[in-house]
Order: structure tokens, then C-alpha cells, then sequence
């Protein structure tokens, strides 16, 4: 069934597409056709499966936290434990896959942008693994705010590039990482960390992701024989969400809810709910809701959550914001920081301030949810990235 | 005859860049006249984008520029009614797509075409996604021009030679625009490869900022484009006197006009 989301143009129903300066086009091009042969192949995928079991710390548990659910009077809550991966989030699933693919193509540059700093960490770790050269674009703005992620890089070997232009946030960073692989593409694969940007990244890094969702499900099949009733995951750029959304789409009986960061409020610039106040429109060669003016021109956003601070988002969630086949709904910075401290103090686990979003979602609804429905929540990154700044900043 | 043929009929064809509402849109407007004054045969009006990335820093602080005085693509089809009074050299409206999505392509090529524009260039839509564009342009008797770079290929060149009308513009280096010294080695090679699989007149563009490589250009290509020189000098607040003497600086053609 998922395999039918996409078709040939990588078009996802309205969204999606290659919307790209035509210096771009021939690495593109290349890069879908690589994928398909090598990438998509078993051998490719059976070594992958291999790299992930040994070297990133898959599979990852699920846990129940009774003493969470109790706290909220919510339904039985599971947690995918993405924060027990090598390098702290489920971003090092799409920073194997596409650092292998890259070398098997003959690349020896990786390069890649970073909002968090989760997708540059486990790009550089990647690349320190796979003996590739790495630089990170990452926006002035987050380098101060993901302090320990930076130094983090830079231990690894890559070369971290401060963005000052625009709104110095993750869109700058991506806007310099592509105008870096339109020079570099001959050395150079960029290697974007969430579903989204021009056909064929939104596919591959679903795929690649989806490994999350296809143990998510062997998980549930084991311990209750049967699907979970509802999986809940934030959604930046979507990479989390989409995988462990992947293998669900098909079984409408699955409650799928994406959070997005409300922010401080819903005045446009004071967000980054795409789906509450965005418009179809094409940033970062791909078609999908964008947060944007009148005019066409890029909002700023806001989140407290640099992972999720992003005006668009990948294609298929507009897709399937459009087919109302998931919930999209949004949480402010101040009940994520809540869900952060609830879930430390009862469960001794600190969650990353994006997966706090997902969390704090359940804070507000989890007491209207049925007490024996099986919810998993996507517990995408760790929070020792977050700690430095929410303790400065005295929110904590 | 249409504007764009006729002008590439005549002579190498010298073409300017300039971003619409750069220091402000009566800034721009005494811009263009002086460009065209100083003997500029093909006018390329930019519309500001918050995130252009196909640009380089020169161009995109001077969007920038543009966008803090809150500049439209609408102001831009204003700007260009404009000049439109006062000389019937081809304007070309250069765009990123996002702003036109959201006029709407019915809206923003009426208004085009009744600001007296003769084609258009869309920098981050390759021919594959291009169907409704053509399908606009041919309504409205707006040339669509596209984009070749040195990675294109020859079939991808001819499946572009389908759609393109009034000419092709060769993007001559990887990467985005900005001042270059001097062209790349593969530069008149792959001219060459254009002109052997397509009809259309070849300018070029990207890194162009001196005489000497545009005397160069012209001596395989039909015409060559200047833009972020004129861009950054317009960002240092050079007066229409001292814009004047630059161009003619430039002009690689023994023949002025002025």
C-alpha cells in the first residue's frame, strides 16, 4: 500500500515535486536513479539493516510509562525509544542510509543542514564511521541555542558553517547547503534530514525511517497481538512522524496524530504550525503547505524547539493533511517544556523538546482518550542537547 | 515580429539584471532608464524572494533590501508598466516561483502581459514541473525562457528546446550568481552543444562582469547577461552618471547606441 504514495515525479496527490534550479537537476536525477538501483536493492537494505542493529542500537524498546499515564489520568502510553539510538535521535536512521548510499555512488563530501543539531550530529557521526568528509550548515541562531551539538560536530571531524543570512534558522541553513551541492554535486551528495525537499529525498528518507514504524508494529503484534489504537509523533519537517506513521496509513483503524509547534501563539511568526495558518506553496524544491505572507514570501517561525522551528513540511503530511488521514494538531513551547519535566520526574526519562511536543499533547487530551486505548508516542530524540539553554534561560 | 526576436535579429544582444525595488521601486525605475540609455538592448526584472537559492550573497541582500520595503511581485509588474512608457526594448520578469503561486498564474500573467511584458524566466521550475506555465505563456503571448546549466544534458537540452521560446540562458557555472573573473574552461564547448540541439539564441549568463569576458561570450553566444555587477553597485548607491559610464565599460560591441 505505501508504495503506491508516490508516483513517478514524486508527486504525493498535489504536493511534493522537484521544484529546482535546473543546475540542480542532473544530481537529482542521478541521486533517484541511485536510489533505486542500490539503494532500494535487498543487499543495500540487508547491510543497512546490519550498520543500524550494530553500530546505532537498533531495535529500539518500547516502553510503557505507567506512572506518566497516571499523572495525566491518560490511556496505556508506550514509547518508541528513538532517544536510545547511537547520538540521541531517530535521525542517525536517514544519516546511515544516505551516507552509504553516497559512498557506494562515489561521493567522498557529505553535506547537511541542521535545525536541533540531532541531523548534524548523526550526519558527522555517519561520515566519521564511513570515512567521508562532512560539513554542517546550521543557522547562527541555533548554534547558540544547541550549544553541546555543535561542540559535538566539530568532535566528530565535521566542519560546522555558522548561517547568518535571513532568519538564520534551519530554512537559511538549507538555503546554503543547496547552493553548496549546486557548486559541489560532482564530489558532493547532500544529505537532507527530514521528508522533505525535492523528489527523491521525501521517499528515500521515508524509507529509510520506516524502520521505526516497521518495528513499532512487530512490537505491537508481540506484545498485544494486535495494532496500536493510536500513534502520536511532532512533526518539524515530519521524518519522525512519517516513519513511524508509514507502515499505518493503510490501516485506518490507527489513530495517527501529528503535533506541531505552537509557539508562543497564533499569530503567524510566533509558530510553526504549517497546518493551522499555512498555504500550499513551494519552498525547498518541493510543493506543500508553507508558512508564507499575502505576498509569497517565507514567514518567520518560532519554536522553542529548534527541530521543529520549519515553515514547510514534507509532502505526503500535506498529502495527508488534505485526505484528513491524519490529525495535525499543535502545542505550545510552555506545555512542552510540562511534558518535558512530567516525563523526567515520573519516568526518569528526558525527552528531547521536540518529542516533548508529542508529549504535550497527551498533557492536554490524554484524560479524553478511552483508559484501555494503546498509544505510542514517538519518543524521537533525547534532552541533553535542550538542558543548557532551558537552564539559562531559568525554565527549568 | 515580437519584441524578443527582433532584438536578437538585429545584433549580439546585451542584457541587464536588476531587482525590482532595490533602494526602493523609484530607485529601480531610474535604474532601468539608465541602463537602457547606456545602450542595455534587453531588460531582466528580478522579483525579490526571501529565499533565492540560486543566488549568491550579492543578490540576495539586495532582495532582502527589497523585501524590508515590502516589495510584490505586483510592484514589480508596476515597475516594469513603467518603463514599458518609455522604450520598447524586450522585459523579461525574472521569478522564483512561490510568488507567482499565490497571485496565481491567470492573474499575474494578465497583469504581465498588460505591463507590456515579453517573456518570462522561473529560476527553480525545470521544464518537467513547467506544463501549466507553458500552457499560460502560449495564452498570453509570453515567451517562457528557460534555464540551461553545464550539467544538462543534450536530450534534456532538446526536451527544453520544445517548450523555450525567445532564447535559452546559459547559467555557464555550478553553483549560484555572483562576480566571477573569468569563464569556465567548458564554456564554449558546451555553447556549442546547446546550439547543436536547439533553434533558440544562446546568452549567457552568471559570473559576467567584465569586457573582456563578454567580448568573449559574444563571440560564440547571441548575447550575455550582467547582474550581480549591477546589483552590488546599486547596493553601494551608485548614481545613474556613474551606472551609465559602467555599462559602457562593459559594452563589448563597437557599435553604440546611445
Amino acid at each position: 500500500m505505501t508504495k503506491n504514495l508516490v508516483n513517478k515525479q514524486g508527486k504525493y496527490g498535489n504536493y511534493g515535486g522537484m521544484f529546482i534550479p535546473e543546475v540542480l537537476v542532473a544530481p537529482i536525477k542521478e541521486l533517484t536513479r541511485a536510489f533505486n538501483a542500490i539503494g532500494m536493492s535487498k543487499r543495500f537494505q540487508e547491510h543497512l539493516a546490519e550498520v543500524l542493529r550494530h553500530y546505532a542500537g537498533r531495535p529500539t524498546p518500547l516502553t510503557e510509562v505507567k506512572s506518566f499515564s497516571q499523572a495525566i489520568n491518560g490511556p496505556k502510553i508506550y514509547l518508541k525509544r528513538e532517544d536510545l539510538l547511537h547520538t540521541g535521535s531517530h535521525k542517525i536512521n536517514n544519516a546511515l542510509g544516505q551516507c552509504l548510499l553516497a559512498r557506494e555512488i562515489g561521493k567522498s563530501r557529505i553535506i547537511a543542514e541542521t535545525g536541533a543539531g540531532q541531523h548534524g550530529v548523526a550526519t558527522a557521526t555517519a561520515c566519521a564511521y564511513l570515512g567521508l568528509d562532512c560539513v554542517v550548515y546550521m543557522g547562527k541562531v541555533d548554534i547558540e541555542r544547541q550549544s553541546p551539538n555543535v561542540a559535538k560536530m566539530k568532535l566528530l571531524g565535521a566542519e560546522v558553517i555558522s548561517v547568518g543570512s535571513g532568519t538564520q534558522i534551519l530554512k537559511d541553513a538549507i538555503n546554503e547547503a543547496l547552493r553548496d551541492y549546486a557548486t559541489n554535486f560532482d564530489t558532493t551528495h547532500y544529505c537532507i534530514g527530514s521528508a522533505l525537499g525535492p523528489h527523491p529525498y521525501p521517499e528515500m528518507v521515508r524509507i529509510f525511517q520506516s524502520v521505526i514504524g516497521n518495528e513499532t508494529k512487530k512490537q505491537c503484534r508481540e506484545k498485544f497481538a494486535t495494532d496500536p489504537d493510536v500513534i502520536i509523533a511532532c512533526v518539524g519537517g515530519g521524518s519522525n512522524a512519517i516513519g513511524i506513521f508509514s507502515p499505518f496509513i493503510a490501516k485506518k483503524k490507527v489513530r495517527l496524530i501529528g503535533v506541531e509547534a505552537g509557539g508562543l501563539g497564533d499569530d503567524l511568526g510566533q509558530h510553526a504550525a504549517r497546518f493551522f495558518s499555512g498555504k500550499p506553496g513551494v519552498l525547498h524544491g518541493c510543493c506543500s503547505y508553507v508558512l508564507q505572507d499575502d505576498a509569497g514570501q517565507i514567514s518567520e517561525t518560532h519554536s522553542i524547539s529548534a527541530g521543529l522551528d520549519y515553515p514547510s513540511v514534507g509532502p505526503l503530511h500535506a498529502s495527508l493533511f488534505d485526505q484528513k488521514r491524519v490529525l495535525y494538531t499543535r502545542v505550545k513551547d510552555e506545555t512542552a517544556i510540562l511534558a518535558l519535566k512530567l516525563l523526567a520526574k515520573t519516568e526518569g526519562i528526558i525527552p528531547a523538546l521536540e518529542s516533548a511536543h508529542a508529549l504535550g499533547y497527551l498533557l492536554q487530551q490524554g484524560k479524553k482518550f478511552n483508559k484501555k486505548d494503546k498509544v505510542i508516542v514517538n519518543l524521537s530524540g533525547r534532552g541533553d542537547k535542550d538542558l543548557p539553554q532551558l537552564v539559562v534561560r531559568g525554565l527549568i | 515580429m515580437n519584441r524578443i526576436d527582433k532584438t536578437f535579429k538585429r545584433d549580439k544582444v546585451f542584457i541587464a539584471y536588476l531587482i525590482a525595488g532595490q533602494k526602493g521601486l523609484d530607485y529601480s525605475f531610474n535604474v532601468a532608464l539608465s541602463l537602457i540609455e547606456s545602450g542595455v538592448d534587453l531588460l531582466e526584472v528580478g522579483v525579490p524572494f526571501s529565499d533565492p537559492v540560486a543566488d549568491g550573497p550579492v543578490i540576495q541582500r539586495a532582495m532582502n533590501d527589497a523585501l524590508v520595503r515590502k516589495v510584490t511581485i505586483l510592484d514589480a509588474l508596476e515597475l516594469i508598466k513603467r518603463i514599458r512608457k518609455y522604450t520598447d526594448i524586450p522585459l523579461v520578469l525574472f521569478s522564483y516561483l512561490n510568488p507567482i503561486l499565490q497571485f496565481g498564474y491567470n492573474r499575474v500573467f494578465k497583469l504581465a502581459k498588460d505591463s507590456g511584458v515579453d517573456g518570462t524566466l522561473i529560476v527553480d521550475l525545470p521544464v518537467e514541473e513547467s506544463i501549466a506555465y507553458v500552457l499560460k505563456c502560449k495564452k498570453y503571448k509570453i515567451a517562457p525562457i528557460f534555464v540551461v546549466a553545464p550539467s544538462t544534458t543534450s536530450g534534456r537540452i532538446r526536451q527544453i528546446d520544445k517548450h523555450a521560446q525567445g532564447f535559452l540562458y546559459y547559467a555557464c557555472r555550478k553553483g549560484t550568481t555572483g562576480m566571477k573573473k573569468d569563464l569556465p574552461a567548458d564554456f564554449a564547448k558546451n555553447v556549442r552543444l546547446i546550439k547543436r540541439n536547439s533553434k533558440l539564441p544562446v546568452v549567457v549568463g552568471f559570473g559576467v562582469s567584465s569586457r573582456r569576458v563578454a567580448k568573449k561570450i559574444i563571440n560564440i553566444a547571441d548575447g550575455f547577461v550582467v547582474g550581480s555587477l549591477f546589483v552590488d553597485k546599486i547596493s553601494q548607491g551608485v548614481g545613474s552618471r556613474e551606472l551609465k559610464k559602467i555599462t559602457l565599460a562593459i559594452e563589448p560591441r563597437r557599435k553604440r547606441k546611445v
